[in-house]
C-alpha cells in the first residue's frame, strides 16, 4: 500500500452537530500535511480523531495498513505537539524528552545519549538540566518537539503548534521543523489556521471548512487554483468580480470585452476571482488586449509595496485591488485621483 | 456514497479500551459505590425512617402530620430560623467591615488581625459558649451587663445569638476577604478619571463586585447556625432549637421517626441555600480577567484610623472570647479562686476521659487527614484527567458536591439509622474509629474535592494525552508529574481535613462508643456534668492541638515548597 496514512469516510458528530462529514484522505509516507482552515473547520477534531485522543462516529482509519480506527492511543504510533506545549514543568528538559523512553526499559545510557542527540537535532545541546520555566516559549516548543520524536514514532502529529509564540520565532520555528521533518522523513500532520504557515512549510494542504475537505493540493495548487470560492478567498487575497461568459471565450465586465481562457456553450453569469498580482499595471504595450483604464481610490502603505484599490467605469466601477511597488507609485507620481491602465491575466482567472 | 449508510442508522464507533483506561474506571466506579455506600443510602434512610412507623410499615405523611401537632417541637423550627436570622444579620454586615479594613484600607498588622478573627476556626464552636457562660453566666464576671441590658440571663436565645456570632465571624470573614481582594484597579482608576465620588465608587464597583461573595457568605452563616448543635446544647437552657431536639428525639427518647422528620427539615433549608448558592456562582464567570490589575489601596488618614478602630474592637473581643476559655480552664476553683492551676487538665487526664478522648480525636484527625486526602485527590483526578466511563462521571460530580449540602447531624443521623440497622452487612462497623473516620471524610468532602479540582484545572489538559502518546500510563503520570506538582494543594486538603476532623461535633455525636468517644464530645459530656472547668480545659486542648498541627502544616508546606517545587522559582519567561 502506498498510502502511510489513509482515512475512510470519517464522521464526527456531537450531539446533533456534526462537526466532520465524510472525510476521506490519503497521506503517503515522508509527507508533511496540513490541516489549514477556520476555527471551528473540525481540523483539530480531525487530528485528535488521527491520535485516537477522540472517537470518530463512523468511518475507517488505517495506518501502515493497520486498522488503528478504535484503538486506544497507547495502542497507536504517534508523537504529538500541542500549541500549549504540555511540557512537565516539575521535570527537567532531560526527562522530559526521556519520558517516553524511560517507560520502554531502554538503558539509562542509551536513553541517556538518545536525549543528547534529540536535544542537538532542535538546537538546544546542553540544555538537559534545566527546568521548562527557565526556557523561551520557542525553545519550550522544540523541547516538546525533542519529546514527541524520542521514541521514532511513524507519525507526528503537530497541533498548532507555533500559535503561542510571537510572529519572528513562529517563522524561525517553522523553518526549522520542516527542515527537522525532511532529515527525519517523518510523515507529518500540522493544523494550522495561518495559512502563510500552511503555504511555506507543507507538501500538500487540507482547506477544510465546516467538517469538510473543500480541497487537498500542494501549497502552489490551492494558491493558483483554489476549487472553490471558500479556498480561493481563504488563502491569499483575492478581487472577485462580476462578469459574464459568452461563448466564444469573451468575457464580459461592465461594459468592457475581455479574452479569458474559460469557453462555454450558454452565456452565463459568473464571479471572477482574480489575485491582485494578477492584475498587472507594468509591462502594458499600445494595443494589448485585456486592459483599461481606472482612478486610484485608496492606498494603503505595507513597506516596500502598497496594496491599491482601484476604480474603473470600464469594469462596472467594481473596486479592484493591485500590488504596486513603492518605487512604482514614486516614478509615476501616482496618488489617490491618480488614473493608470490595468492589465488582467486571463490565464489566471478563476471562474465560480 | 449512496453505499453508505445514513448517519442516524448506524451506531457511533466506541474506542477499544486500553487496560489503563479500565483500571481508571474501576477506581472511578469504586469512589461511586464508596460515595453511594457512605454517603446517599444513610441518607435514603433519613426519608425512609421519615415515612415509617415503629415497625417499618409505610405510614406516609403521619409522621410529619403528628410532628405538626407538637407545638413545642413547631415551635423548635421558628427558633432555629429567627436566630439564624439574627446572627446573619449580625455578622455579615461585621465581617464585611472587617474584610473591608483588611482588603481595602491601609491598616498596619494586617496579618495579625487576620489570624485573630480566623482563631474560632481553630476551636470546637462550643468554646464561645463556654466562654459566654464564664463572662456572663450566672457566676460570670460580667453578668450584670445582661440584666442591665434587659435580659433575664445570657443562658437561651441571646447566649446562643452571640456564641454563634462568633463561631460563624471567620467562615463569613474568608468569604469576604475573597471577594473583596478580587478587584480590578483599573476600573477604580476609570471611575477616578470620570470623577466619581468615593460613595458612588463604593455602591457602583465595590458593592456589586463583592455582592456574590456577600449572598455565599449569608448563605454559609445562615446554614451553620441552622445546623450547629453544641453551642445551643451548651448555653441554650430551655431555648428548644431544631438540632437539639434531633438529638433528644433519636438519643433520649430513641424516637428514629420524628428525628427523621426533624433531620429533613434541617435538611431543606442546607439544601435551598446550596441550590442558591450553586446558581449565584454560576453567574460569576469571569468577573476578574487574567489581564485585571490587582487594586491597592491608597492611605487616607481618617478612614484608616476609623477602620483601624473597629478592627481593634473586633479583635479584642475575639480575643476576649477565648481568652476567658484560656482563664477559666487554669483558674483553681470558679470564681471564688481564681489562682491558675493544672487542677482542671490533671482532674481530666486523670479521670483518663480527656486524654483517652484527645488521643481519639487526633487518632480520628490523622485517619481523616491522611485517608481523606487521598479519596479525594485520587477522586477528583480521575474524574477530571481519565477517558470513557462517561456515564459515571456526572454521578461522581454530584456525588462529590452533595456532602456540601447536607449538615453534619444529618449525616450523623443517617449513620445511625443505616449503619445501626442489625441486618447491614456493614454493621459491625456502628461505633469503631472506622466509621468515624468515614463520616468525617463524607461530611467534608465537598471542599476538599472543589480545591483538588481547582488545582488540577490549573494543569495543562494535554498532560495525559502525551503520556499516552508516549505509552506511558496514566498512573506513572499522575506519580511522576501531578502528584508532584499538586504536593502544597494535598498539604492544604490534609490540613482542612485534620482540624475540621478536631473541631467536629455534629456528625460524630451520634455514632461514637466509649471507647471511641472523642475530645470534643467530652467537652459536652463534661459540660453536662457540671464540670466546666474540666470542659473548658478540654477545649481549649482541642484549639492548641490544632494550632500547633495547624503550625506543623504550614511549616511541612515551606518545607515541601523549598525542597520540590524547585522548577516553580527558576520563573523568568
Amino acid at each position: 500500500m502506498a498510502d502511510y496514512l489513509r482515512l475512510e469516510g470519517i464522521r464526527k458528530s456531537f450531539g446533533s452537530f456534526e462537526a466532520l462529514k465524510e472525510i476521506d484522505l490519503e497521506v503517503v509516507k515522508g509527507e508533511f500535511v496540513c490541516f489549514l482552515g477556520p476555527s471551528g473547520c473540525g481540523k483539530t477534531t480531525l487530528l485528535r480523531i488521527i491520535a485516537g485522543l477522540e472517537t470518530q462516529t463512523a468511518g475507517r482509519i488505517l495506518q501502515a495498513g493497520r486498522d488503528i480506527s478504535v484503538l486506544p492511543p497507547a495502542e497507536r504510533d504517534y508523537g504529538i505537539v500541542f500549541q500549549s506545549y504540555a511540557l512537565f514543568p516539575n521535570l527537567s528538559v532531560a526527562d522530559n524528552v526521556a519520558y517516553g523512553l524511560v517507560n520502554r526499559k531502554v538503558a539509562k545510557a542509551t536513553a541517556a545519549a538518545r536525549v543528547d542527540e534529540l536535544l542537538k537535532l532542535v538546537g538546544l545541546p546542553g540544555s538537559g538540566a534545566k527546568f521548562p520555566a527557565q526556557l523561551s516559549g520557542g525553545q519550550q516548543q522544540r523541547i516538546a518537539l525533542a519529546r514527541a520524536l524520542a521514541t521514532s514514532p511513524g507519525l507526528l502529529l503537530l497541533d498548532e503548534p507555533l500559535s503561542a509564540l510571537d510572529a519572528l520565532e513562529r517563522v524561525r520555528l517553522r523553518q526549522e521543523i520542516r527542515s527537522l521533518q525532511r532529515t527525519l522523513g517523518v510523515t507529518t500532520i500540522m493544523v494550522t489556521h495561518d495559512q502563510e504557515e500552511a503555504l511555506s512549510v507543507a507538501d500538500r494542504i487540507v482547506v477544510m471548512n465546516q467538517g469538510m475537505i473543500e480541497q487537498i493540493g500542494t501549497p502552489l495548487q490551492i494558491y493558483r487554483d483554489p476549487a472553490t470560492p471558500f479556498v480561493a478567498d481563504f488563502v491569499g487575497k483575492i478581487n472577485v468580480l462580476s462578469g459574464r461568459l459568452r461563448p466564444g471565450r469573451d468575457l464580459r465586465i461592465g461594459a468592457s470585452r475581455f479574452d479569458c481562457e474559460h469557453d462555454t456553450d450558454a452565456e452565463r453569469d459568473v464571479k471572477i476571482y482574480l489575485r491582485p498580482e494578477d492584475v498587472l499595471a507594468r509591462p502594458i504595450a499600445p494595443g494589448d488586449a485585456n486592459v483599461f483604464d481606472g482612478a486610484i481610490d485608496k492606498i494603503e502603505f505595507l513597506g516596500s509595496y502598497c496594496l491599491v484599490r482601484v476604480s474603473a467605469e470600464a469594469i462596472g466601477a467594481q473596486p479592484i485591488t493591485v500590488y504596486l511597488s513603492l518605487n512604482f507609485l514614486a516614478e509615476q507620481k501616482l496618488e489617490v485621483g491618480s488614473r493608470l491602465p490595468l492589465k488582467l491575466l486571463p490565464e489566471r482567472m478563476r471562474f465560480f | 456514497m449512496s453505499a453508505v449508510l445514513p448517519a442516524s442508522n448506524s451506531r457511533a464507533l466506541r474506542q477499544r479500551s486500553h487496560w489503563t483506561d479500565r483500571v481508571a474506571h474501576l477506581s472511578l466506579l469504586a469512589i461511586v459505590v464508596a460515595l453511594v455506600v457512605f454517603l446517599a443510602l444513610p441518607l435514603a434512610t433519613i426519608l425512609a425512617k421519615a415515612l415509617q412507623d415503629r415497625d417499618g410499615a409505610f405510614v406516609g405523611l403521619r409522621n410529619f402530620a403528628s410532628y405538626l401537632a407538637t407545638p413545642a417541637l413547631l415551635q423548635s423550627f421558628v427558633n432555629s430560623v429567627s436566630v439564624a436570622l439574627l446572627v446573619t444579620a449580625v455578622t455579615v454586615p461585621l465581617a464585611f467591615g472587617f474584610a473591608y479594613a483588611l482588603a481595602r484600607s491601609c491598616i498596619p498588622w494586617k496579618g495579625t488581625f487576620r489570624t485573630i478573627a480566623l482563631i474560632p476556626l481553630l476551636a470546637p464552636s462550643l468554646l464561645s459558649a463556654i466562654s459566654l457562660i464564664y463572662w456572663f453566666g450566672n457566676q460570670g464576671i460580667a453578668r450584670r451587663l445582661v440584666t442591665a441590658l434587659g435580659f433575664e440571663n445570657i443562658y437561651g436565645a441571646p447566649g446562643i445569638v452571640v456564641a454563634e456570632c462568633f463561631a460563624v465571624f471567620p467562615h463569613a470573614l474568608m468569604i469576604l476577604l475573597s471577594a473583596l481582594t478580587l478587584a480590578d484597579a483599573r476600573l477604580y482608576e476609570a471611575a477616578d478619571a470620570l470623577g466619581t465620588s468615593t460613595r458612588r465608587k463604593f455602591w457602583t464597583i465595590t458593592l456589586p463586585g463583592a455582592k456574590y461573595g456577600l449572598i455565599s457568605a449569608a448563605l454559609v452563616a445562615f446554614t451553620l447556625v441552622m445546623t450547629d448543635f453544641g453551642i445551643p446544647k451548651v448555653i441554650g437552657g430551655n431555648f428548644n432549637m431544631l438540632a437539639t431536639d434531633v438529638f433528644k428525639l433519636v438519643i433520649g427518647q430513641q424516637d428514629f421517626q420524628r428525628g427523621a422528620v426533624v433531620g429533613l427539615l434541617l435538611l431543606v433549608p442546607a439544601v435551598l441555600t446550596f441550590g442558591i448558592d450553586w446558581l449565584v456562582q454560576r453567574k460569576q464567570t469571569a468577573m476578574l480577567t487574567a489581564r485585571a490589575v490587582p487594586l491597592k489601596p491608597k492611605p487616607q488618614r481618617g478612614f484608616d484610623a476609623l477602620m483601624l478602630g473597629f478592627v481593634v474592637v473586633v479583635s479584642a473581643l475575639m480575643l476576649a472570647m477565648i481568652g476567658m476559655a484560656v482563664f477559666a480552664s487554669f483558674a483553681t476553683y470558679w470564681p471564688y479562686n481564681l489562682t491558675p492551676s493544672w487542677k482542671h487538665y490533671t482532674m481530666g487526664f486523670v479521670d483518663a476521659e480527656v486524654g483517652d478522648a484527645f488521643l481519639n480525636s487526633l487518632k480520628l484527625a490523622a485517619g481523616t487527614a491522611f485517608f481523606g486526602t487521598i479519596v479525594v485527590f485520587v477522586g477528583a483526578y480521575m474524574l477530571e484527567k481519565t477517558r470513557g466511563a462517561d456515564a459515571l462521571r456526572p454521578l461522581v460530580r454530584l456525588l462529590a458536591m452533595l456532602p456540601m449540602a447536607v449538615p453534619g447531624l444529618v449525616l450523623g443521623l443517617g449513620y445511625i439509622f443505616f449503619f445501626n440497622a442489625a441486618d447491614n452487612p456493614l454493621h459491625g462497623l456502628y461505633q469503631t474509629l472506622t466509621i468515624l473516620i468515614v463520616c468525617t471524610i463524607v461530611h467534608f468532602y465537598t471542599t476538599g474535592h472543589l480545591t483538588a479540582v481547582t488545582a488540577l484545572k490549573q494543569l495543562d489538559a494535554e498532560f495525559e494525552a502525551v503520556s499516552a502518546s508516549l505509552k506511558v500510563p496514566f498512573f506513572k503520570t499522575f506519580w511522576r508529574v501531578t502528584l508532584p506538582i499538586c504536593t502544597p494543594t494535598l498539604i492544604d486538603i490534609a490540613r482542612y481535613f485534620f482540624i475540621n476532623a478536631m473541631t467536629t461535633i455534629s456528625a460524630v455525636v451520634f455514632l461514637y462508643s466509649p471507647e471511641t468517644k472523642v475530645a470534643s464530645i467530652a467537652i459536652l459530656n463534661l459540660d453536662e456534668a457540671g464540670e466546666a472547668g474540666a470542659a473548658a480545659a478540654c477545649a481549649v486542648l482541642i484549639t492548641a492541638g490544632s494550632t500547633v498541627v495547624t503550625l506543623l502544616f504550614i511549616a511541612l508546606g515551606a518545607w515541601v515548597e523549598r525542597s520540590t517545587q524547585a522548577w516553580r522559582r527558576t520563573g523568568g519567561r
